[in-house]
């Protein structure tokens, strides 16, 4: 792999929390030592349910959240050692696309305002001309429609609004866009007009991204790479294809079976792993394995040993010691009947 | 075998001086008991004001049930009295919304409030009613029922919060449960166990469902039949397996094929260009036309009907005439 453009190193986040009315604090660790790298084009996917710390992991990176401990690196550059000038010349660098196209964009602005408001920010593109130039082309580059530029977000359809988002966090020519969760709240038939866009864009503007999803099936279009977060830890990590088709973790394994496929008849032959109970409070995870309450596999040690991630195949890192020697039905979480 | 319910030609709009907003305009389904049938849409498409309309829930004015019937227990239940209305929703035809913490009272225990259900519809003493919602706690997979039951609503997770709403909707061992977008609000793993223990429950008490969903792989996995709306009407009607295998109706493909897939990576997904229709403006032709990829001049003048296709299908298209029963 090239230099990664940005590197996580053993990161915790802890954030006080306090408990009942007149409790004292306890510390929820948000994300609990997390190490990964994304290289320059890299498209690469965070997935896991609520609470596993994939927005938090999203702010450390975007250096909007500083590490309790660990290091985030972009280009080699420890992000919480700047500050001021040199911080914010390396934040047009690391932009964000968020969820929810309704709540990110201020209803008082024009799209062409909210698009062109991060060049005054930064003191780019002064004159007229180079600006009229620089928003059509990001207008044309992001499908909307030039006529658009004078209206509010209020006229705008969910689709079109995330494309002004889209729009917004590529003014700047970033290097790498953390994309929290940005098509769920579309329709399906608008979400593939924004993936696909997402896909066209990466290519033509050469970007990363890091991409926070629960949606597999989304994440598999789009990255070719993908982390498996549970209560604040990557369980697993490979490229897609590897980690989609022989997932080497219980997790990863009982998460894929969850997902509805739409196939009726893939549906009735398939394997389901239903997992009882919900996630533990990050406030108080199980000792040993944080997933072993839940785990089908789990045997004795698990109750008492952290398992760290390891090789499990090659170039696929798993943090389970029992799962990849398991003698598992052959039909994998992923392989449906006649695919 | 006779249907438990029966849609007949829905229409509901929302009337305000301004405008008229045709929210739901025209779907029927027959619906049988130990059946699912899968209502499925985009946002917008009037598959939860179809719901609403069921259960008599809409807010009038502004919204109006301008045509149509809903048979069920032989009677039309548009026709039917507030009295005879409260008689038959929560107790003959239960339901269950998205989102459990706004469909829960915060202020009181969880147990009060299955209780509470039980006592509405059936004659038993306050301690009867507190033992059978306990019961109905076990029953639905909560662990400790007995004392969860003390628990307020904020004590529970997302998904215990929605198994208490489905405890509350079969309390009374309805024919019918209405379940609008039930596990859209939960994490995926917690959605395959409330979807399991959906199944679980009608396959003991031979409820028929309608499942309302955005989710096309919630619809292959539950569904017996299914209806997909667009603008306010139901554009094909179809088995799950043809639904998916063939689908009739263009809007159908292009829904299927918009879908990102587990499965195979794709280098582009078919995205449906353009928007849905605003269904305040008049509509001349097939609502679909303007985002259609077959469309013909003859679907922006003349309105299709709802053609009768065979293996108990219907398509609301043109290109469906020809093979129209």
């Amino acid at each position: 792999m090239s230099a990664p453009l940005l590197e996580l190193r053993g990161v915790r986040k802890r954030f006080a929390a306090r408990q009942g009315l007149f409790g004292g604090t306890a510390s929820v660790r948000a994300v609990d030592g997390v190490s990964l790298a994304i290289a320059p084009r890299e498209s690469f996917a965070v997935v896991g349910e609520s609470g596993c710390g994939k927005t938090t992991l999203g702010r450390l990176a975007l250096a909007l959240e500083a590490p309790s401990e660990g290091q985030v690196l972009f280009e080699g550059q420890d992000l919480a050692a700047l500050s001021g000038a040199r911080l914010r010349r390396v934040r047009r660098s690391l932009q964000v696309i968020f969820q929810d196209p309704y709540a990110s964009l201020n209803p008082r602005m024009t799209v062409e305002r909210i698009i062109a408001e991060p060049w005054d920010i930064h003191g780019l593109h002064k004159s007229p001309a180079e600006r009229a130039r620089r928003l059509d082309k990001l207008l044309d580059d992001c499908g909307i429609a030039r006529g658009l530029r004078a209206r509010h977000p209020h006229e705008l359809s969910g689709g079109q609004r995330q494309r002004v988002g889209i729009a917004r966090a590529l003014a700047l020519e970033p290097k790498l866009v953390v994309a929290d969760e940005p098509v769920s709240a579309l329709d399906l038939s608008v979400q593939a007009q924004i993936l696909n866009l997402l896909k066209d864009l990466q290519a033509e503007h050469q970007l990363a991204y890091l991409f926070i999803s629960h949606d597999f099936s989304v994440v598999r279009h789009l990255c070719t790479r993908i982390a498996v977060m549970y209560l604040g830890r990557i369980v697993e990590t490979a490229d897609s294809e590897s980690l989609l088709r022989d997932p080497q973790h219980p997790y990863t394994e009982a998460l894929l079976s969850a997902v509805p496929v739409p196939d009726p008849e893939a549906e009735r032959l398939r394997r389901r792993v239903i997992l009882s109970g919900d996630v533990p409070s990050p406030l108080r995870p199980p000792p040993g394995c944080r997933f072993h309450p839940r785990c089908r596999y789990a045997v004795a040690a698990c109750r008492t040993e952290d398992p760290a991630l390891a090789e499990a195949k090659p170039a696929h890192l798993a943090a389970c010691p029992v799962l990849p020697f398991r003698a598992r039905p052959s039909e994998a979480a992923l392989t449906a009947p006649g695919h | 075998m006779e249907p438990v319910l029966s849609v007949r030609g829905l229409r509901a709009h929302f009337v305000t001086p301004e405008r008229t907003v045709k929210a739901v305009d025209g779907i029927s389904y027959d619906l049988h008991a130990g059946k699912t049938l899968a209502v499925v849409g985009e946002s917008g498409s009037g598959k939860s004001v179809h719901a609403l309309s069921i259960l008599g829930l809409l807010p009038s004015p502004p919204a109006k049930v301008v045509g149509g019937e809903i048979l069920f227990g032989g009677r039309d239940l548009l026709r039917a009295t507030p009295a005879q209305m409260r008689a038959v929703r929560g107790n003959r035809i239960g339901m269950i919304f998205q989102e459990p913490m706004t469909s829960l009272n915060p202020v009181l225990r969880v147990g009060e409030q299955i209780a509470e259900a039980v006592r509405l519809h059936r004659k038993a003493s306050p301690a009867a009613a507190w033992a059978k919602a306990v019961e109905l706690l076990r029953k639905v997979g909560i662990p400790n029922p007995e004392e969860r039951a003390r628990d307020f609503p904020h004590q529970f997770s997302g998904g215990m919060r929605q198994r208490a709403m489905i405890a509350i909707a079969l309390s009374c061992e309805p024919d019918v449960l209405i379940a609008d977008e039930p596990t859209t609000a939960l994490d995926v793993t917690i959605q395959a166990q409330i979807l399991e223990l959906m199944r679980e429950l009608q396959r003991e008490y031979k409820t028929a469902l309608v499942l309302i969903t955005h989710n096309i792989g919630v619809v292959a996995r539950m569904a017996d039949e299914v209806v997909v709306m667009y603008a306010g009407r139901a554009v094909e009607r179809a088995p799950v397996d043809a639904l998916f295998k063939t689908p009739a109706h263009p809007y159908t493909r292009g829904l299927l094929a918009s879908a990102p897939s587990l499965y195979e990576r794709r280098e582009r997904l078919d995205a449906i260009p353009g928007q849905p229709p605003d269904l305040g403006g008049e509509l001349a032709g097939c609502p679909f036309a303007p985002r259609c990829p077959q469309v013909m001049d003859r679907c922006r003048i003349e309105d299709p009907p709802f053609f009768r296709l065979t293996g108990g299908r219907r398509s609301n298209c043109w290109k469906s005439e020809a093979a129209a029963a």
